[in-house]
């Protein structure tokens, strides 16, 4: 959409909360800083956003501490992408019901979707969500409950301007300024926010606000963070494109190395905005009359996930690295034509041990060890 | 939008126990609707869901154009499968698919169809040597290639035997250790191809069984001369979806659920017999 850039004044954040419930969106997310990280939370006010919140992350580390400034938005992601809000962590897919003859009648699982509004979407997590809808949303199966719940959302993007050191979304080319996938997109600057719209439907929430065209100083000062956030960035990954040559790497001493540092625990594929394996299940009633169809996340990193009734592809942590680091750096290509990494960092903070891609890649990539 | 997840009702209309491990389900939709519009390949497969316990991928060896029950042979070696052992005539079971890629029927056409299978793999290519026996005109001669390790793994013995019965039709067996009831050869599978004959230049080659014998396989046969763009084969992985979500049957690049689980072979060649994938 191409409308002016308007100016949000600080005071009026409670306003915009306000327009998205006055537009139909009865459920409102935004982040919240609650047992020591930041997540998408149900939000009554602007109170509720956490204000001078800073956060510090590094390899296997992500601490808060707090500030004396008003931002709300001065801190890199937190565990929780928008994945879980598109691709639920555990659902029921059907439900069977079994009658006293013996008979099947197989049901929808009844589910409803609340519209909703999440509000600090981050660049990486927009191109993430925009990769998964590939996966789910594919011909000619396409999930009708990603659908619905995709559908459902209203996303308020706030483009970073304060990158962690785990960040690397500027080499990925997703961030940090949000450029499609969003409703409305906001800068943060100290007295209030850009914003720009992004759909008719963005617009809408925007009309009910009466706001004032920003100032030319305000589009200056908003986009100069943007880009201060992308030089700032201290990882990088050397290429958007290594699929050549993870593949010609699939034997490379290094994965016997990382694979023994490894605890292959899954927390890089809960934490991943992409990673998109799951594991179905039935769970019976007691009686035996009902029984629900469940999916929820599964990872790579289990020995079941492999499993062949008299054998594992993937007996070692080694193999189980060497998969999720070339389907999401190589083969993702093939598949999805793009890399399944957005550049969020999150693996490398909530790695127990720290392992981190960027340094992994760069290790196999070194020509003395291939 | 439709759900590809939710199964409909198939009733068990007969039960074949083929060994004490391995049994043929015959299932029938119970709504003459869905039926009507059931079209599997040879080589594709069902998601077969036993009630509350939960769902397996199995392949489907009945014959496109038969409008009868949909035929499965199962091996027990997990839960379901087990649990699937004790249905008798009469029970329900879920059903979603007929999924994945099949045989290549149109490439087959005019050509020598080779078939090699080990060990117990052979139930996905039973239904395409039942196509080309049922369409024996629209194809060359047809050779069954079939390494077991023990000589009672062989099961459907009596339909090898009408096989090998027929015209333009040769039928070879090998089992890695030979009984005193055993009147074939001795040894793998590939002990068979120097006796097979198989022309390289007219042959069309489907393999299904475990990695190695097909690794080996697709080795001799490359040495016959036989190109690589001749040869298919048929793989298995953990699938749990059946419809290129859930992740586990990946290869490589490969969903096997959607991309195979018959394969062209130079799609395949780089990830077959690599550890881990």
């Amino acid at each position: 959409m191409d409308s002016p850039a308007l100016f949000l004044p600080r005071s009026s954040l409670d306003a915009l909360l306000q327009a998205l419930r006055g537009d139909g969106y009865e459920r409102v997310l935004g982040p919240v800083a609650r047992d020591g990280a930041i997540t998408f939370q149900n939000v009554q006010s602007a109170a509720d956003f956490p204000v001078g919140v800073r956060d510090r992350q590094a390899p296997g580390q992500y601490r808060l501490e707090s500030g004396a400034d008003p931002r709300c938005f001065a801190w890199a992601n937190g565990p929780q992408a928008l994945k879980p809000l598109t691709f639920a962590p555990r659902e029921t897919l059907w439900r069977c019901e079994r009658d006293t003859d013996g008979g099947l009648v197989f049901r929808d699982a009844g589910e409803r979707n609340v519209r909703t509004a999440v509000i600090g979407v981050r660049a990486c997590d927009l191109a993430a969500l925009k990769i998964q809808e590939r996966h789910f949303l594919k011909e000619p199966y396409p999930d009708p409950r990603y659908a619905a719940r995709r559908e459902s959302l209203f996303l308020v993007a706030v483009h970073c301007s304060h990158p962690a050191s785990t960040c690397f979304c500027a080499s990925t080319g997703d961030g940090p300024r949000a450029e499609t996938g969003f409703d409305l997109a906001l800068s943060e600057l100290d007295d209030g926010f850009v914003v720009t719209v992004g759909t008719e439907r963005g617009a809408a929430v925007v009309e009910r606000l009466d706001l004032d065209r920003a100032s030319p100083g305000q589009r200056t000062d908003a986009d100069a963070e943007i880009e201060a956030a992308a030089r700032q960035q201290v990882r990088a990954l050397p290429s958007r494109n290594l699929r050549d040559s993870l593949y010609a790497r699939l034997e490379h001493a290094h994965w016997d190395q990382v694979g023994r540092r490894c605890l292959s625990c899954g927390n890089c594929t809960a934490v991943c905005p992409t990673c998109f394996c799951h594991a179905e299940q039935d769970e019976p009633t007691l009686d035996g009359s009902r029984t629900d169809h469940l999916r929820q996340w599964d990872s790579c990193f289990t020995a079941v996930h492999s499993y062949m009734g008299h054998f594992l592809v993937r007996e070692e942590t080694r193999l189980r690295y060497r998969q999720w680091l070339t389907h999401k750096l190589a083969s993702w290509h093939d598949q999805y034509g793009r890399s399944g990494c957005v550049g969020c960092g999150r693996c490398i903070a909530w790695c127990p041990v720290g392992i981190d891609i960027t340094a992994e890649v760069a290790a196999l990539l070194e020509p003395a060890h291939a | 939008m439709h759900d590809p997840d939710r199964p409909v009702e198939v009733e068990v209309v007969d039960r074949v126990e083929e060994t004490p491990t391995i049994y043929t389900l015959h299932l029938r939709f119970t709504d003459p609707e869905v039926a009507g519009s059931y079209r599997p390949r040879p080589g594709q497969f069902n998601m077969l869901y036993l009630y509350g316990v939960g769902e397996v991928p199995i392949s489907i060896v009945s014959d496109p154009d038969f409008d009868g029950p949909v035929e499965h042979t199962i091996r027990s070696v997990g839960r379901v499968t087990r649990g699937m052992e004790r249905l008798q005539v009469g029970d329900r079971l879920g059903l979603r698919g007929p999924y994945g890629r099949g045989w290549p029927l149109e490439a087959a056409e005019g050509r020598d169809v080779v078939i090699v299978t080990g060990g117990l793999g052979c139930a996905p290519v039973v239904s395409m040597i039942r196509y080309v026996l049922q369409r024996r005109e629209r194809f060359g001669r047809l050779t069954i290639l079939q390494g077991v390790k023990h000589t009672d793994d062989l099961i459907w013995r009596r339909q090898y035997e009408a096989w090998q019965r027929l015209p333009n039709t040769q039928v070879l067996l090998a089992a890695d250790v030979g009984g005193p009831n055993w009147p074939y050869s001795v040894g793998k599978v590939t002990v068979l191809f120097d006796r097979a004959g198989i022309d390289p230049e007219r042959s069309i080659v489907m393999l299904c069984g475990p990695e190695i014998m097909m690794k080996a396989s697709i080795d001799r046969l490359l040495a016959l001369k036989v190109p690589p763009e001749a040869l298919w084969l048929s793989i298995e992985r953990n699938m749990q979806c059946g419809v290129g979500h859930c992740g586990h049957c990946q290869v490589g690049p490969h969903f096997v659920c959607q991309d195979g689980p018959v394969f062209h072979y130079p799609a395949l060649r780089s990830w077959l017999g690599v550890t881990g994938f």
